[in-house]
């Protein structure tokens, strides 16, 4: 794959990244100018802004063709880093609009700004092609996010989740830079399509390859909370401000995803290893098998979420054994609809946590008699979690199954179906308090601010626009994954 | 492009349902019309669809076709043929009299009549697609409605349990049938999911003796076939009358419906090679089902298991694979979706009134409510498969099915049908007659009107099947000679 030289329409390529600085900036400008009672209102303008950077980007920073490499080969402008810098961007405006109301978080200009950064990070993980850059980006999108964990300083819990997630990464981001390094010394190279070519040669020792790519997927592992490196989910996510959590589950783990796709694609190509493949299949079934059987005692339910979403980093991997057209595919389409469902369930949580200061399972019994709505909305989102149709989960978990039976992989498949029946059971548990069990509380008003219905109604909407009218988003994520080959 | 009623009648329930949900909650009486009057289209549309189906031409017929998703083969595609026509009726019929029943509900109806619908939406959906991606997609929404409709408005003793153990059986079948359709979908190599395309897939002997258990015994289980018929007793007594009436008598046929339309029908071969097993378990459903409800000292347990029995002999007939097996199975389903909404209907009567299943503690009902008791003899009658009316229609070809494969199974299926009376007429004989006990004869009230219409529209139904035959079984069996096509010829 060619490097192009440089050409001025190559900034429109970066244009989302600029435009997200350059809100950043108003962000920083706004929080010194404006009032503390009005700073609510950054929420609004994080929101609103990151809206205007997608619709510019939208017509200005489309990738023509199938994709090229840019600015010395750091980064690569295709489909599959454009169409995720848009959902980045998307999952970061609806955690504003949630994380707004939230008190000690939402008046603060340093949430969004933070937040702003980590997405900018995020962007550049989506579009890396080359080692250095693909590191930097990781430790952009991480630096800030360890912050915003632990950014309820007076909450034991919160410093505790920012602490551990620290630790967590540094560790992980560490073990994965001595990957790269070796990457770098083994083949002299620093792109990963050079690296690839590299590696073509059948002189070169398979075990330097397998030894780099276990350092590395410790690194990418600890993205997406897969298997052996899941540990810090659900406490982070038990203290971290929820809006955070949702971030962290939903776009911090799809960056992830794309980072795997592409270095797993482009180095690892199953020619160079065949083994790679046995390795991450064992992967995604402990992965799913794990997070769902850990969800099933949960009594908290971000803790619930958290080990759910190590479940869904499982059935995704499903897709990425599965390595083919329909694999990829596959994986993007399901990162597509997780992302939105798991922003949902975590917004209602944020919502519901907002009037009642409780994020004990229990404390949802009789939620469907007292804010009817707000139950139903729940129903959708964890019924899609569950993979169950007209929702955005149903068809996302057919196509991974799909994908893996085409190549071969039935019992893989079955894994994932026994897993999915597990995750039923526990969903079917949250929605059994919502909508079952009676509580005191029934008659208490529960007040939905504007905010939280905005995005509430986009996210359930676009669960059941997905879920029914699932053509169009699978040309689209067809059109993405075939950026990779 | 003629007018699209299939989608018309598959898209009305899930619609009216959205529309319900608008409703502000207290406006209970807005929801209940609502509800009715998407019943009554339905219901009206699907009888058209049933008495305007062109025996002579054949085929399915009112077909629409639209791409989904053509890179994977996926489309929306639904088509009557003799088949599913009556099912498509039935699910009408039970729609609408679920609704005059359950006119008195009184805890968030809003939620109860959307929830309703949907599964109603699911159901027809099923029934009609041509589509096996679209068949899951519809299958799945049938079945989940029933754990919100069970644990919210059941018997408040088990429904938790009942329904949790519902959801989980019925999700286990369906998801072991869909990677058995996925296989199948990659092993044709055509890229398409339209079934009658898959049916010409010529799928070798070994693939098909393989994949064949997955797909079949994965959807059975909905039709409550031995070994895997435990959630269905427990399901239907916890279930509100309404989703009892809908789930023993439209979803269990979809349960069979589905192992025929995907298993039988797309995997040949190894219907043939399993055919042994499936008429050994389906013997086990009648014989065993008999016997336990025979036993059951619960009225809504008697009609669950004797449930099990009748649907053990749909399965026995589609075992047979010949014309009068398959074309009794196909009345029976639509014989035994009627009668077993009105039994249902008659105990979700008996118990709000008298606040007891126990069939000991019942007694001299008829004095109160005698168009009830009434309708429960008929129904009685259809299941014991007296000859003028819709069982005896039913069972009498399948018998004669099952002779011509094995009959020592027609002989030792029969047992069933003495059984089946004794259990029949002990429940007429104690809940119905003898003396009434004072608190009962105190404030037990007889039934409403729209009840009366209810029960009134089953039985008709049934008796008009059984006096005039001809008005379903040339249908179905027009129906069965394309299933007979797909064995090399009829």
């Amino acid at each position: 794959m060619p490097i192009q030289s440089f050409e001025p329409t190559m900034i429109l390529a970066i244009l989302p990244e600029i435009l997200l600085i350059v809100l950043a900036g108003f962000i920083l400008v706004f929080d010194a100018i404006w009032k503390p009672e009005v700073k609510r209102n950054l929420g609004w303008l994080t929101a609103g802004g990151l809206l205007l950077v997608m619709v510019i980007s939208l017509i200005f920073a489309q990738p023509q063709g199938n994709g090229r490499l840019i600015f010395g080969g750091m980064v690569r402008q295709d489909w599959l880093s454009f169409a995720f810098i848009l959902l980045f961007i998307f999952a970061a405006a609806i955690t504003a609009l949630f994380a707004m109301d939230m008190d000690v978080v939402g008046q603060k200009g340093e949430f969004y700004l933070l937040m702003l950064i980590s997405t900018l990070g995020m962007s550049l993980m989506a579009s890396a092609t080359d080692i250095i850059m693909l590191y930097l980006a990781i430790e952009t999108t991480s630096i800030p996010m360890y912050i915003l964990a632990g950014f309820m300083t007076r909450d034991d819990k919160s410093t505790e989740s920012g602490f551990k997630y620290l630790l967590f990464g540094a560790a992980a981001s560490s073990i994965m830079l001595y990957g790269f390094s070796l990457l770098y010394g083994f083949s002299g190279q620093t792109n990963i399509y050079q690296i690839a070519l590299s590696f073509y040669n059948p002189q070169f020792p398979k075990i330097a390859i397998i030894g780099s790519l276990l350092l590395i997927l410790v690194g990418f592992g600890f993205k997406i909370s897969a298997f052996p490196f899941h540990f810090w989910a659900p406490d982070v996510y038990e203290g971290a401000p929820t809006p955070i959590a949702g971030f962290l589950s939903t776009a911090s783990k799809a960056a992830g995803f794309v980072v795997v796709l592409r270095v797993l694609v482009a180095i690892f190509t199953p020619s160079a290893t065949p083994d790679w493949i046995n390795l991450l299949a064992i992967v995604s079934v402990l992965t799913m098998t794990i997070g769902n059987v850990l969800a099933l005692v949960q009594k908290n339910i971000k803790r619930l979420l958290a080990f759910s979403s190590i479940a869904h980093a499982g059935y995704i991997l499903i897709g990425v054994v599965a390595l083919s057209q329909l694999g990829l595919t596959s994986v993007v389409f399901y990162l597509i609809a997780y992302l939105i469902t798991n922003l949902a369930a975590f917004g209602i949580v944020m919502t519901f946590s907002h009037v009642v200061g409780s994020d004990e399972i229990s404390a949802y019994s009789g939620l469907s008699r007292r804010k009817p709505w707000l139950g139903l909305a729940m129903l959708v989102a964890f019924l899609s979690l569950a993979g169950m149709p007209p929702l955005a989960g149903f068809v996302a978990k057919i196509f991974v199954f799909a994908a893996a039976v085409k190549v071969g992989l039935v019992w893989l498949a079955f894994v994932g179906v026994i897993n999915s029946i597990i995750g039923l059971y526990y969903y079917l548990t949250v929605l059994k308090y919502v909508y079952l069990f009676r509580s005191d509380d029934e008659s208490k008003p529960l007040v939905i601010s504007r905010p939280y219905s905005i995005a509430l109604t986009i996210l359930i909407f676009g669960i059941i626009l997905i879920g029914t009218l699932f053509g169009p988003w699978f040309n689209l994520s067809t059109q993405i994954a075939s950026a990779l080959f | 492009m003629h007018f699209p009623i299939l989608s018309v009648i598959a898209l009305t329930p899930i619609i009216a349902g959205m529309l319900i949900l608008l409703i502000p909650s207290d406006r209970k009486e807005i929801v209940r019309v609502i509800a009715l009057a998407a019943a009554t289209v339905d219901v009206l549309l699907s009888g058209f669809v049933y008495f305007n189906y062109n025996m002579v031409v054949g085929g399915y017929q009112f077909v629409e076709k639209y791409n989904w998703l053509p890179q994977l083969g996926i489309s929306y595609y639904v088509g009557v043929d003799g088949m599913n026509a009556p099912l498509v009726l039935l699910t009408g019929i039970v729609m609408f009299t679920g609704v005059l029943i359950s006119w008195g509900i009184d805890d968030r109806p809003r939620e109860f009549f959307a929830f309703l619908f949907i599964l109603a939406s699911g159901v027809f959906g099923v029934f009609v697609t041509q589509d096996l991606f679209m068949l899951f997609f519809f299958y799945e929404i049938a079945v989940f409605p029933m754990y919100l409709l069970i644990s919210i408005w059941g018997w408040i003793k088990t429904r938790e349990y009942a329904a949790m153990k519902l959801t989980l059986y019925l999700f286990i079948g369906s998801v072991v049938s869909l990677v058995g359709a996925l296989a199948m979908y990659f092993q044709s190599g055509l890229n398409t999911f339209d079934m009658i395309r898959l049916s010409q897939a010529n799928f070798s002997e070994s693939f098909q003796v393989f994949w064949f258990p997955f797909v079949f015994f994965g959807f059975a289980v909905l039709g409550g076939i031995f070994p895997f018929h435990n959630w269905s007793p427990d399901g239907h007594v916890a279930a509100p009358t309404a989703v009892s009436m809908f789930h023993a008598g439209v979803l269990m046929k979809l349960g069979a419906f589905a192992a025929l339309r995907v298993g039988i029908m797309l995997l040949p071969l190894g219907a043939q090679h399993w055919r042994w097993l499936i008429l050994i378990l389906a013997l086990v459903n009648i014989v065993y089902g008999a016997f336990i409800a025979m036993v059951q000292t619960d009225f809504k347990y008697v009609i669950g298991f004797s449930s099990v029995s009748h649907m053990g002999l749909v399965m026995l007939g589609f075992a047979t694979l010949n014309k009068e097996g398959l074309t009794g199975s196909g009345i029976q389903m639509f014989s035994h979706g009627v009668m077993t909404a009105l039994f249902f209907a008659v105990v979700g009567m008996v118990y709000d009134r008298a606040h007891t299943r126990e069939i000991n503690e019942l007694g001299g009902f008829s004095k109160k409510m005698p168009w009830v008791a009434v309708a429960f003899i008929i129904g009685g009658l259809v299941s014991m498969g007296m000859p003028g009316l819709s069982g005896f229609v039913a069972e009498f070809p399948i018998f004669m099915g099952v002779w011509q494969v094995r009959p020592i199974i027609a002989i030792i299926a029969s047992i069933s049908i003495v059984v089946t009376a004794s259990y029949i007429i002990r429940i007429i004989g104690k809940v119905f007659f003898g003396p009434i006990s004072a608190e009962f004869d105190h404030h037990v009230v007889d039934v409403t009107v729209k009840d009366k219409v209810a029960l009134t529209i089953l039985c008709v139904i049934m008796i008009t099947i059984g006096v005039y035959p001809s008005i379903m079984s040339g249908l179905v069996s027009s129906g069965v000679d394309r299933i007979l096509s797909l064995f090399g010829g009829a």
